[in-house]
């Protein structure tokens, strides 16, 4: 635990680092604290870079607290610095040729974009940061021909605005359908739907084989032209300097059920730590701002409380693309079965067990999935089998 | 441009400017009421923007969107005919003086 003359620091100042220096304040903590981001400027929210943002190009609206929040929570911000070493015997951080010194560090450095060993891969933008963002907006004020390679979430959103701006639209994916990792196969067919229907061309099974400055080329021997290509095939988390520093990973820091890695004094969060599921007892890693949040308040929680419960929130994800808004609550393996409801919600299962409930434009169950699995007791698919799965909570 | 006046749990009365366009939800964060988190950015993902518009107010901010009071459901503080998320509430100078009522707690 710390005391109110501890020092923390926290690497890492997106959402979920940004949200372990308000809950530590919020719990009462006294001591020092430093956030360092690698990218300038205060923290920001990344979800909307590629929906709102998109459109309407706000960026006022995507800063997380202003000035004036760091300045009375007496939080120091150091922005635009890379840390580049933990020296984790004499408790400090290199970053920038500063020493930052700490009793207890929060990782929270989240991902950066996968590039994959394409030939030329150069040629496809990054759409990751509040930069990245602006320039495709800026890209997107004359007609293009937009080919995306993966149809993952960022993929998808990123294709539903360019279409809906009139823009020609490819999507190459080397699945055989899209955000496969995320949903069932029934959800992601209502998407292929959808975004065939606003005149969206989608190339599944096609893992593209090159970049050029004017296209992409398919295995099937095509080449796709386009004038603005983004690349969106995945993430990969930023361990490197977790692991110089000597902490175990793998996918991810590992950090145990209290979000701390091997040592004591360092904990880790978000999209960069792999934790054991609260169901399964599996390492997972997700990528979603509810996952670093409800890490941050935990960590926050044992450091200034003691609070010695382990971390058991119910994953939630949220994708915008057009007029749906797909909604997970929960997490499935991608060979959980599926049951679609008569009203479009896919309720997966794990044996007898429900895992995860997708939906579209329906908050009302959502919700209530949300509720039903932070529930002790398993939901058992027998018991939902006789009220023609129905969710409600008893 | 809009005065917005947030009063929280404890009774403290605190009013700002907004800027037209802007969520009630935005605003609060932008000038420090710390009691709206705001944790989704507007998606209506979270519920932890509650708030009460008060009784004068009540008729003149529109009804609740689609899906709003499923996600109030959830909300951390107990839901009243009044509440909204407050990211749904945009400002506009027809809202000129609104005053808002902020919960005791959002998570």
């Amino acid at each position: 635990m710390l005391d109110q003359s501890s020092r923390v620091v926290i690497v890492g100042a997106g959402q979920g680092g940004l949200q372990a220096a308000m809950s530590l304040r919020q719990e009462g903590f006294e001591g020092a604290i430093t956030l360092i981001g690698e990218e300038p400027g205060l923290p920001y929210q990344r979800p909307p870079l590629s929906k709102a943002y998109l459109k309407t190009g706000v960026a006022d609206a995507l800063t997380l607290r202003p000035e004036t929040f760091f300045e009375k929570n007496d939080i120091t911000v150091l922005s635009g610095i890379r840390v580049d070493e933990i020296d984790r015997t004499a408790g400090y951080v290199w970053a920038n040729g500063q020493r930052v010194d700490y009793d207890h560090l929060i990782l929270a450095m989240g991902t950066r974009n996968i590039r994959p060993p394409i030939a030329g891969v150069e040629h496809a933008r990054d759409l990751r940061t509040l930069a990245d963002a602006t320039q495709l907006r800026l890209a997107l004020e004359e007609p293009r021909r937009c080919a995306v390679i993966g149809a993952g979430f960022i993929g998808l959103e990123f294709a539903a605005v360019a279409r809906a701006l009139g823009h020609d639209v490819t999507v190459a994916e080397a699945a055989p359908r899209p955000m496969a990792r995320a949903i069932s196969a029934q959800m992601s067919q209502r998407f292929t739907d959808l975004h065939e229907e606003m005149g969206t061309r989608l190339c599944f099974d096609q893992p593209v084989t090159g970049v050029d400055a004017d296209g992409i080329h398919l295995p099937s021997g095509e080449k796709v032209a386009a004038d603005l290509i983004l690349l969106a095939a995945g993430v990969h988390p930023n361990v490197e300097l977790a692991e110089s520093a000597g902490l175990p990973c793998d996918n991810g820091i590992v950090v145990d059920a209290q979000l701390l890695t091997s040592d004591p004094a360092v904990s880790a969060l978000g999209d960069c730590a792999a934790f054991p599921d609260p169901r399964t007892g599996r390492q997972i890693r997700l990528e979603s701002v509810q996952a670093a949040c409800d890490h941050a308040r935990k960590i926050a929680k044992r450091l200034v409380k003691g609070d010695a419960d382990n971390y058991n929130a119910v994953p939630w994800f949220w994708s915008d693309q057009s007029d749906y808004k797909l909604q997970i609550a929960g997490l499935a393996a991608p060979d959980d079965d599926a049951i679609v409801r008569e009203d479009g919600a896919v309720l997966r299962f794990a044996g007898n067990v429900l895992t995860a409930v997708e939906t579209i434009n329906n908050a009302k169950t959502h919700m209530t999935a949300r509720r039903l699995l932070a529930q002790d007791v398993p939901v058992g698919r027998d018991s939902l089998e006789q009220t023609n799965y129905e969710l409600s909570l008893q | 441009m809009a005065k917005v006046t947030f009063v929280t749990h404890e009774g403290a009365r605190k009013t700002v400017e907004a800027a037209e366009g802007d969520s009630v939800m935005a605003t609060a964060i932008a000038n420090g009421l710390d009691e709206v988190i705001g944790e989704c950015g507007g998606s209506m993902m979270c519920a932890t923007c509650h708030c009460y518009v008060d009784d004068a107010w009540a008729d003149r901010t529109g009804a609740q969107n689609d899906g709003e009071g499923d996600m109030l459901e959830c909300a951390a503080s107990e839901v009243k005919p009044t509440s909204r998320l407050s990211c749904q509430i945009a400002l506009s100078p027809d809202l000129d003086g609104l005053v808002v009522h902020l919960p005791e707690a959002q998570i």
